[in-house]
């Protein structure tokens, strides 16, 4: 299988009035077609800056800076805005965390639909009319016709979120970036569009990257995952190597703190400290303030280590440790 | 805190800001605003030292002299000084009525504001604080005054009041009440809310004690800031009700008064009459608001960096 | 919708009613107006004939409730001055007003919504700051030392457009209307601006404000992550926005302006109803003073309650509130 999506060596720098903020500092991985990917981290990690850099929705006082995004073979990373708009939304679409605010609450639902389409094709109104009907129901919304003509208020909270997914599959895009999608949503609903979103990749080959900072929810999505901590991709392998095993104690913590039915009664793991200032992040691994496995060693920044198939930032791997 | 500010221990204090200062560091930030500032005092200097930085007093009729009449500026008057400005249809200075009608204007101005502000404040304080049923119809009243433009608001009173200082000053508070009482309404439902209020509730202090010490003062900048504003305001709707004939009589000739005598003038040509008081007009209006953007701008806790 | 409607028509009849009480009581206390009418030889009994033609020996509760019943007839009472029903003279002077209020308006609008748009999509551009600045001095300059500026520039030194008067008029669609003649066009030009200065700053804050406050939304970055084009971004999701803000405030100044016109009017010698009322008030005609007063109130009302019903069909946000209320 080709990588739809290559992303090599990027680095999305916002320069602001306090300083530098290194939100994304040297970040490589790829993305197969028809693959989902997660990329987990805390707020603040970069990982939704990591998508909007893909599509090149990044202002100012931000930008790309170094690196490569290859996408189909071709470096999209500061390429003209024509060429980014004709991508956008058609070849590489986007999820966004709240329907709420993503909707235009003064638009109907057909128009907002439609105008995905009418950007990059030319249709007839009809036809892009019923291409969205039929969008619609894909996504298991019942009576279409009724919900297009609707405003976004009048549909409840997963409900809109499945328009969401609805525009983003509309031109069968290559790569979708699904910037936590469900967070916004309850539990209930959150399993569904998971769900739904999990057939129609494999239904279309599409692949997807899934932004979240909830290692749970990736674990029975995504074939590959990818951790994320202080705008640096510190672990990434298959996800069950790295949900049974993993490396950096930095997925240990986060893998830990996450509470499963076979761990009632004990107590949950809780990842010391407090996030990093972007501003004032520390030498070396960024991580290691907060690492109980921190050496000396960790002063000097951790290359990345090929283990296995695995892709790992850290001088202590875990279960090494462990075997040891 | 490093060693060096540790040493300089005993003139460490002497660092330390008062919010006052920071307040007054942060407003001369702007330069437009701090040139606005300066231009209002010399204003008022101006008006106050009146009758002792002109050539003449242009209301005492026994110093006019109506062959001095519309000379262009620059003129020498019978009496031997120059009209830097020019001179009036009467014969008066121009300069000299400028500075008497500015007196008039900011008086106008600065009372109806004041008064405006202190019954507002009262009537806003009373409707956060009471609550319920009196809130309600206070609030209606308001909202039903401010529908319709605080100008025809005036324009009704002095048509129903007539002529004359107290009355233009009355219809001038009566115009504005409504905005300072909707400000500090809001102002104070927000304070209300808060837990140092219910602290003093707790402690038993009386409800005015409450209203008055603990609500009030955390109201203030935005009064200030709407009271700037509205004070601008003031000045230009008395100046426009005046130049209406509606306003000031000949008697009280403020800068209204001054444009529109100088109104009829002005299509054959003699400009002065009423563009120099205008623009005294204009510069004052102008700097008041300019002040205010800054005030809004510095005592607005949301746009805070 | 209709419950909406009933219920606004409510609040805004008793709303007039208050005015009424508060317009005639306010405007027939003070002065006499009798004085202003008759001769100033007159004797003691001609003066008293003459309070008595007019109404005015009888108790002012009275005078309200005889102006009520006329009111109900659409009588408002007749000018002390004319000797015609003030309504009718008002109604005369009306579609004049309204003229130019239409055309401040327009001027505001097709002046003010680009240039706040264009201040705030580029707000560090030096034409936005200039923009900017001029609106902070549209606030400051008084209406009636505008228009005298504007008359001593265009009019008197340049001599390029008319200072007073209506100019020629034509009817079309069967109104009467100075729009339609070249002379009217250049007689409303500069009135119609000075009416306008006020509220083209307005519509430059308010567009800006709204722009700057969309811009950054998500539903922006969204509709930019479709791909879809930076015109239809702006025209569209953007515009839609801050049209209700703008519609609302800039509908709720259409009374104002109507209102304002009382000085432009003044100042270009332009025969409409803020004209009258200002002779009306220095010649204590009160019955015209009221019936202006009066068409005001009622103006205001029902530019209100129009806003409202507008407001409601363009955010449908609104309406759903209030069918949950």
């Amino acid at each position: 299988m080709t990588a739809v999506l290559e992303v090599s060596g990027l680095k999305t720098h916002f320069f602001t009035h306090a300083g530098v903020v290194k939100a994304v500092d040297g970040v490589d991985f790829a993305v197969k077609k028809g693959e989902v990917m997660g990329l987990v981290g805390e707020s603040g990690s970069g990982k939704s800056i990591t998508g909007f850099s893909i599509l090149g929705l990044i202002d100012a006082p931000g930008r790309i800076v170094e690196g490569a995004i290859r996408f189909n073979g071709e470096d999209i990373a500061n390429a003209p805005e024509d060429r980014l708009k004709s991508i956008r939304g058609n070849r590489i679409s986007m999820i966004f965390q709240d329907p709420m605010m993503t909707l235009n609450p003064v638009l109907r639902i057909d128009s907002q639909m439609m105008e995905a389409i009418l950007a990059h094709e030319k249709v007839s109104k009809k036809v892009a009319w019923e291409r969205c009907r039929d969008a619609l129901g894909l996504v298991g919304i019942p009576s279409p016709e009724e919900r297009l003509r609707a405003y976004p208020h009048q549909l409840s909270g997963g409900m809109r979120q499945r328009v969401s997914i609805a525009i983003a599959f509309l031109n069968k895009p290559d790569l979708i970036i699904a910037d936590e999608p469900t967070t916004a949503l309850d539990v209930t609903i959150q399993a569904q569009i998971i769900h739904e979103a999990q057939k129609l990749t494999k239904q279309t080959g599409t692949a997807m990257i899934w932004i979240t900072h909830d290692l749970a929810v990736v674990a029975g999505l995504a074939d590959r995952i990818s951790v994320m901590y202080a705008g640096r991709i510190v672990e990434q392998g298959l996800t069950d190597d790295v949900i049974d095993h993993p490396l950096h104690p930095y997925t240990v913590g986060l893998l830990g703190s996450v509470p499963t039915a076979n761990k009632r009664g004990e107590r949950l793991f809780q990842i010391e400290g407090m996030t990093p200032n972007m501003l004032a992040l520390p030498e070396g691994c960024a991580f290691a303030p907060r690492c109980g496995f921190a050496s000396p060693a960790c002063k000097v920044p951790p290359a990345v280590e090929h283990v296995a198939d695995r892709e790992l930032r850290c001088y202590h791997p875990q279960s090494q440790v462990a075997a040891q | 805190m490093t060693d060096a500010t540790l040493q300089a221990g005993p003139r460490a204090p002497a660092k330390v800001e008062t919010p006052f200062q920071r307040f007054r560091a942060e407003f001369f930030e702007s330069r437009i605003a701090a040139t606005a500032f300066v231009v209002i005092v010399i204003i008022v200097l101006l008006a106050v030292l009146a009758p002792w930085i002109t050539p003449q007093n242009p209301y005492d009729l026994a110093q006019v002299d109506v062959l001095d009449g519309r000379l262009p500026p620059g003129s020498e008057a019978f009496a031997g000084y120059t009209m830097w400005l020019g001179s009036d249809g009467a014969g008066r200075d121009l300069y000299s009525a400028i500075l008497y009608g500015l007196r008039i204007s900011i008086s106008v101005g600065l009372a109806s504001g004041v008064i405006a502000l202190f019954i507002g404040m009262t009537v806003g304080l009373i409707a956060a604080y009471a609550g319920g049923r009196t809130e309600a119809i206070i609030m209606r009243v308001v909202d039903l005054q401010l529908s319709f433009p605080a100008s025809l608001v005036a324009l009704m009173l002095v048509a129903a009041l007539g002529k004359g200082v107290d009355k233009i000053i009355l219809a001038l508070v009566v115009a504005q009440w409504a905005y300072y009482a909707r400000t500090v309404r809001a102002t104070a439902l927000v304070e209300r809310g808060k837990e140092y209020v219910e602290a003093a509730q707790c402690l038993g202090l009386s409800r005015i004690r409450v209203v008055f010490r603990h609500i009030l003062p955390n109201c203030l900048a935005p009064l200030i800031v709407v009271g700037t504003v509205q004070t601008a305001h003031a000045v230009s709707l008395e100046a426009t009700l005046s130049f209406l004939g509606v306003g000031l009589p000949q008697t009280e000739p403020s800068l209204g008064v001054l444009i529109a005598n100088g109104f009829e003038y002005m299509l054959s040509g003699r400009y002065w009459i009423s563009v120099f008081p205008g623009i005294a007009l204009l510069v004052t209006v102008a700097s008041i608001n300019l002040v205010g953007d800054q005030l809004r701008d510095v005592l607005n806790p949301r746009l805070k960096k | 919708m209709s419950v909406f409607v009933i219920r606004r028509l409510m609040q805004a009849f008793f709303v007039v009613f208050l005015m009424s009480v508060i317009v005639f009581f306010g405007v027939n206390i003070v002065g006499d107006p009798v004085y202003m009418l008759v001769s100033p030889d007159a004797d003691q009994a001609d003066i008293e004939a003459a309070i008595r033609r007019l109404g005015l020996d009888r108790p002012i509760w009275e005078q309200y409730l005889l102006f009520l019943k006329g009111a109900a007839q659409g009588n408002l009472g007749d000018s002390f001055i004319f000797g015609e029903p003030a309504l009718k003279l008002i109604l005369h002077h009306m579609p004049a007003t309204l003229e130019l209020a239409f055309s401040a308006l327009f001027l505001a609008i097709a002046i003010g919504i680009p240039l706040g748009l264009f201040s705030g999509l580029y707000p560090d551009n030096p034409v936005s700051k200039g923009i900017m600045a001029g609106s902070i001095l549209g606030f400051s300059l008084p209406t009636f030392w505008v228009g005298l500026m504007l008359i001593l520039l265009f009019a008197v030194e340049l001599g390029w457009l008319p200072s007073t008067g209506r100019g020629d008029t034509a009817t079309i669609f069967g109104i009467e209307t100075s729009l339609a003649t070249w002379d009217g066009l250049k007689h409303i030009f500069l009135p119609a601006l000075n009416l306008a200065l006020l509220k083209i700053s307005l519509a430059i804050r308010l567009t800006r404000a709204g722009v700057r406050e969309a811009m950054g939304q998500d539903y922006v970055k969204y509709a930019r992550a479709k791909g879809v084009s930076t015109r239809r971004i702006i025209f569209v999701h953007v515009m839609k926005n801050i049209m209700i803000p703008v519609v609302t405030v800039m509908g709720l100044e259409f009374g104002s302006l109507i209102g304002f016109s009382v000085v432009t009017e003044t100042i270009f010698a332009w025969p409409g109803m803020g004209k009258l009322l200002i002779d009306a008030i220095l010649q204590l005609d009160r019955p015209v003073v009221v019936a202006y007063l009066m068409i005001m109130v009622l103006f205001f009302v029902v530019i209100n309650l129009i806003v409202d019903i507008l407001y409601s069909i363009l955010d449908p946000r609104v309406r759903l509130q209030d069918q949950g209320a």
